[in-house]
């Protein structure tokens, strides 16, 4: 169980992962390449290996993307390990298999090649995962060959003798369970022994002919057999839990009311720390007032950056809840029987069960969303799922929203006390982005993204206990996305804003808002924004939020920060000397519907090779939110009247 | 070209006729090289026996147990996969 814990892989950050110089051999580190079929427990392991400290990049040209990260071993070596995509051949067909193909024959320019290779593979299908060792041992590269959950081959019945099996494949066999732990110190062994390995002939393995499936299949069959193997019984809990979990009526209620469960917790577990967190901001910005020298230059730091930062910075709890139960679904292997429940409706949408993943993923941020929609092979379907993210309610919208709702809808009971009239609102903004998505995707498929006949096929994972590391992991990912967000791109925004609505200099002070150049800017474009109810100094907050969405707050703090007097009436009640109760219902549909993130915008970019479908998206969604709130504006108007 | 009708000339049965529990053995996949290629290598091998699994809620895909994983295929795939059955093996699977 512990047997990792002697001496633990500790890790280091590679500078730059991309760009490895060339260097002859002896100089540079050595590198040795992780290699698996899809759910062999690839990323497990090398999470295991590396520990935290990894960095994520994509190969350039392509939209594969690989992981690196450092291992140190005993007696100070470092070793280089990276984090191929998961394929079940080298056969160059589609693009992962295409760059794990290259990579490891040292076909790619901009990547050295490996020194060595793990592969690693799941024992309890071993017939079918070994089909992969015939292409990696024909490399001819120092081979470890892990067969993992061995947990569970052991727990299920089955055995395997890896002596012989090392002996067929004249390379080293060990049994591993990646996420317990149990028998990574075969790995150390093998990565210290990489050194002086590297000079030592390749051995030579009696292999089948690569391109044909079947002869591969009879091959991998074969080996087992000679190695003893006895594949473990079914997973009896997965059928149990499948009977349950895919049942015609309990499944699909199961399915609604893991939904709305994840969501409700979300905001009633969230809420307390979000609150804390409030307090502490804004406690913190008195201190800091009664502490600094009343000048510009700590207006600058407590008005504009940290009041700016921090409201942002408030949401971090819901934003890793969110994921955290994401992680959960995903882990337990949920995840693929979702998929599975929703592909007949997703399919009236022209689209397909997989997109739902992605498409889930989206509620907390359509980046990472984007990049899911990986899964999908067909490209058009791929497209459409990408270009319908972003109208998936992300976390980046939950500030305005809180904000707004909180402000001017009232806290009125609907049905006793499930549901009140803020939280219905705010639900309804949830069903408003799903529908105008799944329309959205509809009115694509339908027409430039027609395609006749797509294909659905899907593994079912068994299902697994979540590890605490790789759930931990993740958060610790988002969580550094997020700051490093808040750090950069919102502190510019943040700073840029308070510069505007300070200046110019009148007199030798600091103008007033209603001179700044922000509120020129602001009433530059009032014309526009006046048929939906907002003024110059929304539209101030729109012009600031159009890069990062969740910066509307902060903006809405400064400006009203500047004109509050000792009593500062509260960002909710400011509000209403700007905004009326329709105006507000426009601005949050507008919310609901525009494109106000450069990060999605950048990586569809970079997932659809051009400009051309992110510009189209850009274009789509200002249209459907200007026209969105200008309908919603003018009704309201009418009913609040 | 073949004409969907085994030796005895009986008309072939495709895996989208088969009900939950049934057993058979994959016959040819009548698919695109690159889908059949894909599916041989999730183990839809002609040859390979195939035990029918859960149908999503709703009339969704259908899970299918082949080479000790499990599966989801859309109907229409499944009605393209042609499958020989022993009548004597019709057993049903209990989940």
């Amino acid at each position: 169980m512990s047997s990792c814990h002697g001496d633990p892989p500790r890790a280091g950050l590679l500078p730059n992962p991309n760009i490895l110089p060339p260097q002859p051999r002896g100089e540079r580190p050595i590198i040795v390449a992780i290699v698996g079929p899809p759910n062999s427990g690839k990323s497990t392991l090398f999470n295991r290996l590396t520990g935290l400290r990894q960095k994520v990049a994509n190969f350039p040209g392509v939209t594969v993307e690989h992981r690196m990260g450092k291992a140190k071993l005993k007696g100070h070596q470092e070793v280089f390990l990276v984090d191929l995509p998961g394929v079940y051949s080298l056969t160059p067909r589609a693009e992962d298999e295409q760059v794990t193909h290259d990579v490891l024959k040292g076909e790619r320019a901009d990547f050295p090649k490996p020194d060595a290779v793990i592969l690693i593979l799941d024992v309890t299908n071993l017939g079918r995962n070994l089909v992969l060792a015939a292409p990696v041992l024909s490399l001819g590269l120092p081979t470890l060959i892990l067969l993992n959950m061995a947990d569970d081959l052991a727990s299920r019945g089955g055995k395997v003798d890896i002596a012989s099996l090392a002996s067929e494949l004249k390379s080293p066999v060990a049994l591993i369970s990646a996420a317990k732990g149990t028998g990574i110190e075969s790995i150390q062994q093998f990565l210290l022994g990489t050194a002086a390995r590297l000079n030592a002939p390749p051995t030579r393995v009696e292999l089948p002919v690569l391109q044909s499936v079947p002869e591969c299949r009879k091959w991998a069959a074969n080996l087992g057999k000679r190695a003893s193997y006895r594949p473990p019984a079914p997973p009896i809990w997965t059928r149990r839990l499948d009977a349950i979990f895919l049942h015609p009526v309990a499944g699909p209620l199961i399915f609604a009311a893991i939904l709305v469960g994840v969501f409700q917790s979300i905001f009633t577990w969230a809420k307390p720390i979000m609150d804390h967190l409030q307090e502490a901001v804004q406690f913190s910005g008195v201190w800091m007032k009664h502490v600094l020298p009343d000048s510009a230059l700590s207006s600058l730091l407590i008005d504009g950056i940290w009041q700016g930062v921090g409201s942002v910075l408030v949401f971090l709890p819901q934003i890793l809840l969110l994921f955290l139960f994401i992680g959960i679904l995903e882990d337990s292997g949920y995840l693929a029987r979702a998929a599975l429940i929703a592909d007949r409706t997703m399919s009236k949408f022209g689209l397909q069960g997989k997109s739902f993943i992605p498409l889930l993923s989206a509620y907390a941020c359509a980046v990472p969303a984007v990049m899911a929609t990986r899964v999908i092979e067909n490209k058009r379907d791929r497209i459409a799922t990408i270009l319908i993210a972003p109208l998936m309610t992300c976390s980046a919208r939950l500030p305005i929203y809180i904000l707004l709702i909180a402000a001017f809808i009232p806290n009125v009971k609907l049905a006793g006390n499930f549901l009140s009239l803020q939280t219905a609102t705010m639900l309804g903004l949830y069903v408003l982005g799903f529908v105008a998505a799944v329309l959205t995707a509809r009115a694509l498929k339908s027409s430039i993204l027609k395609s006749t006949n797509t294909s659905f096929v899907l593994e079912m994972p068994p299902y697994r206990w979540p590890t605490l590391q790789s759930l931990s992991l993740r958060l610790v990912d988002r969580a550094k996305v997020f700051l490093r967000r808040a750090g950069t791109i919102i502190l510019l925004v943040t700073v840029l804003l308070w510069v505007t609505a300070h200046l110019p200099l009148q007199g030798g002070k600091m103008a007033s808002l209603d001179h700044s150049y922000a509120a020129w800017l602001g009433k530059a474009i009032e014309p526009v924004l006046k048929p939906l109810g907002f003024n110059w100094k929304i539209g101030i907050g729109l012009i600031s939020s159009l890069i990062v969405r969740e910066v509307i707050v902060s903006t809405l703090g400064t400006i009203y920060g500047i004109q509050g007097d000792e009593h500062s009436p509260g960002l909710q009640a400011a509000l209403h000397q700007d905004l009326s109760t329709a105006g507000a219902i426009a601005l949050l549909i507008f919310f609901a519907f525009a494109m106000q993130c450069f990060s999605t915008l950048a990586v569809v970019k970079r997932e659809t090779g051009g400009w051309r479908w992110p510009m189209f998206q850009f274009s789509y969604m200002l249209v459907l939110a200007y026209s969105g709130s200008w309908v919603a504006f003018h009704i309201a108007q009418h009913f609040l009247r | 070209m073949e004409t969907g009708k085994t030796e005895k000339g009986a008309p072939q049965q495709t895996l989208a006729e088969l009900r939950t529990g049934q057993r058979c053995v994959l016959d040819r996949l009548d698919l695109p090289e690159d889908m059949a290629r894909r599916l041989m290598e999730l183990g839809f091998l002609p040859g390979n026996e195939i035990v029918l699994g859960r149908r999503a809620p709703g009339g969704g895909p259908r899970v299918y147990r082949v080479d000790g994983s499990e599966v989801a295929l859309r109907r229409d795939t499944a009605a393209r996969m042609y499958v020989r059955r022993d009548p004597e093996s019709d057993l049903i699977v209990l989940s």
